[in-house]
């Protein structure tokens, strides 16, 4: 929103008459790419959609309710419980460790650090996210997830009396709650460097009255910094939910897949969408690919949902900071 | 906030991480790389003389990725004895590959199954006056690969090895197992299985012959994607077999070439045979050597004996198929089809594959497939 505002087009209609061509070719070249934006978005939704049907009038199970994943079966049965669970969940500890750990990143980068330190800093965050996810998921597979015994077996013997971190079965961790972690890592550089922009923008004399009220410098940050950046925090986290809801093949390489809908995280089991996709598509049938692309389809609609539910926040926020932008 | 407080050499482990994982891959791929030319420059003379090049051309396939390697050594030695030819694989699985033969696109497929009757049907579009035929090809064995301190020699029989794999059996010093290993020091620990959270032909194989051989310990119908129970999946071959290098007391099921490359110790099979059969090449060819031709007129799809009792015979093998037009190939390709498959199917291209890892077809198969090649139009 504040990185867009100083771009936005400023009524300047002072020859609207005698315009020249360049801006012609130019207003149709960006009118162009705009509808070719539409065009393409209502392709992907038309095609999943088709194939989607074609595959649920197949379906001898219930799409939402069944276990199993066997499209290519004579009987065919398939359904995305397991899927839509493992896909919230993993997110949801990503998020829920990622977002505070990249807010104090990015508070540490913009108000904290010498500036010697913050830019190189910065930099190291930026260079996080340039790490190609099949590189994650093989630190993941052969560093983290025979790290995790430890953390692993700390969490069930204090708080396994929470039925989620209760561990009812022996085995390599390679569960839900390491992919939680794994996807933190990958979307921290992304929350970071968009809430650390956003940080940047809070106006001078807003922190500047605060520190003269008498605040220290973490009240500052608590009455100047954050109300401030909230939009920004949030449109950072939806960037991140994004990336961990999508994640494929650092999930696929990581978890130990199957069919089994468990609410105990530290269990080894579930799946997501994508990394479901990914492992099933070069065996799959005719069938199988019709019914992976309807779970496709309903990643698109949580993601379309989870971005909406983003933007009416966001929007409701400008309202209540607006007099700052 | 363990994580807070690492997260400054979070970025610094990650990359120190990064540079050793690729370093090993690196090592890895250096050391399939090394054997695959020895062996193509050892049995590169022998097969250009079993090469009979035809007309020169250009040939596209594609299918199963289980023939893969075995299709790298071939059209390697292929491209290089023939030139102005070139024979391009693409992998992407059998049901992929059928379909695009199916389509007309490629000039034969390579699949872990049989054609169905179906897609038979769907072939006679592309083959006219033909249909579509079950070449066997390359043979292969699935060994029964674990990792337990202290035992190095491992009998199973099918139901046993079933109810492992389906978590009936949960301890290594179960008395089932106890009963086929007298005198074997099995430990007090709990089983870790390992299945492919893939669909893959291996897993439909080995459930076909629970199925068959298992006597009623395998619940579920033979597929490839993963029905028992328990238990923990990894992706591909080469991700179970991490996963058995790397877990104590674990067990899983791989093709002869992944647990020859990882060092894997494998199980050998109590079939009812005087002696327990040893996962090797020379016993899955016996095995091959017996079965049954099931496939009707130029087809010859192979009925494989899992429930076999001869001696020596190992039965938990696998064969891929190579799918042709029996009649009705392409005029512009069809020589180059038949040089290449006479190629694969001779004594020279067999033995080729068979140092990759894959079991070369006995003698009595391959004079089989031969002449039904030679048949081709």
């Amino acid at each position: 929103m504040t990185s867009s505002s100083p771009a936005a087009p400023r009524g300047r209609e002072r020859r609207p008459r005698d315009s020249r061509v360049g801006d012609k070719i130019f207003m149709n070249l960006a009118r162009g790419s705009g509808i070719l934006l539409l065009v393409i978005m209502g392709a992907i939704a038309a095609f999943l959609t088709w194939r989607s049907v074609l595959a649920l009038s197949t379906n001898e199970g219930n799409f939402l309710t069944t276990f199993e994943w066997t499209p290519d079966a004579p009987k065919p049965v398939f359904g995305i419980a397991v899927l839509a669970v493992g896909t919230i969940v993993s997110a949801v500890i990503a998020m829920v460790i990622a977002v505070p750990v990249a807010i104090g990143i990015a508070l540490f980068i913009s108000h904290y650090a010498p500036r010697r330190i913050a830019q190189p800093f910065a930099y190291l965050v930026d260079l996080l996210a340039a790490v190609p996810s099949i590189v994650y998921g093989l630190w993941g597979a052969l560093f983290l997830v025979p790290h995790m015994d430890g953390l692993t077996s700390w969490l069930n013997q204090y708080l396994g009396w929470t039925y989620i971190f209760d561990q009812t079965r022996t085995g390599t961790p390679r569960n839900l709650f390491t992919v939680g972690i794994l996807l933190a890592i990958m979307v921290l550089p992304i929350i970071t460097a968009v809430s650390r922009e956003v940080f940047r923008q809070v106006p001078r004399m807003h922190e500047e009255a605060a520190l003269a009220l008498g605040a220290t410098r973490w009240e500052m940050i608590r009455t100047a910094v954050l109300p401030f950046g909230r939009p920004g925090i949030i449109s950072a986290s939806m960037l991140g939910l994004g990336r961990a809801l999508g994640e494929t093949i650092a999930v696929a390489v990581v978890l130990s897949a199957s069919n089994v809908l468990s609410l105990h995280i530290l269990d080894a089991g579930g799946g997501t969408f994508a990394q479901n996709i990914a492992l099933k598509f070069a065996e799959a049938g005719d069938n199988g690919r019709n019914a992976l692309m309807a779970s496709g389809l309903v990643l698109f609609v949580i993601t379309l949902l989870v971005n909406g539910a983003a933007r009416l926040i966001i929007a409701r926020r400008k309202e209540y900071s607006g007099a700052n932008a | 906030m363990k994580l807070q407080r690492n997260g400054r050499s979070k970025a610094l482990a990650i990359g120190a991480m990064a540079l050793v994982s690729s370093l090993s891959l690196a090592a890895c791929g250096s050391d399939n790389n090394s054997g695959s030319t020895a062996s193509g420059g050892s049995s590169g003379s022998a097969a250009a003389s079993a090469i009979n090049c035809g007309k020169p051309g250009s040939l596209i396939a594609a299918g199963s990725t289980a023939q893969g390697a075995a299709m790298d050594v071939w059209k390697t030695s292929f491209n290089a004895a023939c030139s102005g030819t070139t024979i391009n694989y693409q992998g992407g699985g059998s049901g992929a590959g059928i379909q695009q033969f199916n389509q007309g696109k490629i000039q034969f497929a390579g699949s872990d199954s049989a054609l169905k009757p179906a897609e038979v049907d769907a072939s006679k579009a592309v083959c006219t006056g033909g249909q579509g035929i079950d070449l066997p090809m390359v043979g292969g064995l699935i060994a029964l690969v674990f990792n337990v301190d202290g035992v190095d020699n491992l009998v199973l029989d099918a139901p046993t090895a079933a109810k492992i794999f389906d978590s009936q059996i949960t301890k290594w010093n179960d008395p089932a197992i106890a009963a086929l290993n007298p005198g074997a020091k099995l430990p007090d620990a709990e089983i870790q299985t390992f299945h492919r959270s893939d669909d893959s032909g291996t897993t439909e194989n080995l459930t076909k012959y629970f199925a068959a051989a298992g006597g009623g310990a395998w619940s579920y119908p033979a597929g490839k994607a993963w029905a028992g129970k328990g238990g923990q999946s990894a992706n591909g071959s080469a991700g179970v077999s991490a996963q058995v290098k790397q877990v104590k007391n674990s067990i899983s099921y791989v093709e002869l070439a992944y647990a020859q490359t990882n060092n894997l110790k494998s199980a050998a099979i109590n079939t009812g045979a005087s002696k327990p059969v040893a996962a090797t090449a020379e016993n899955a060819a016996n095995t091959f050597a017996k079965a049954q031709i099931a496939g009707t007129g130029s087809d010859l799809a192979l009925k494989l004996d899992y429930a076999t009792k001869e001696e020596g015979s190992y039965p938990l093998v696998l064969v891929t198929y190579e799918i042709v037009c029996d009649k009705g190939n392409k005029a512009e390709t069809l020589d180059t089809v038949k040089s290449f498959l006479t190629y694969t199917i001779s004594d020279a291209g067999q033995k080729a594959v068979g140092e990759k890892g894959y079991v070369p077809l006995p003698k009595t198969l391959t004079d089989k497939v031969n002449s039904t090649i030679a048949t081709l139009a």
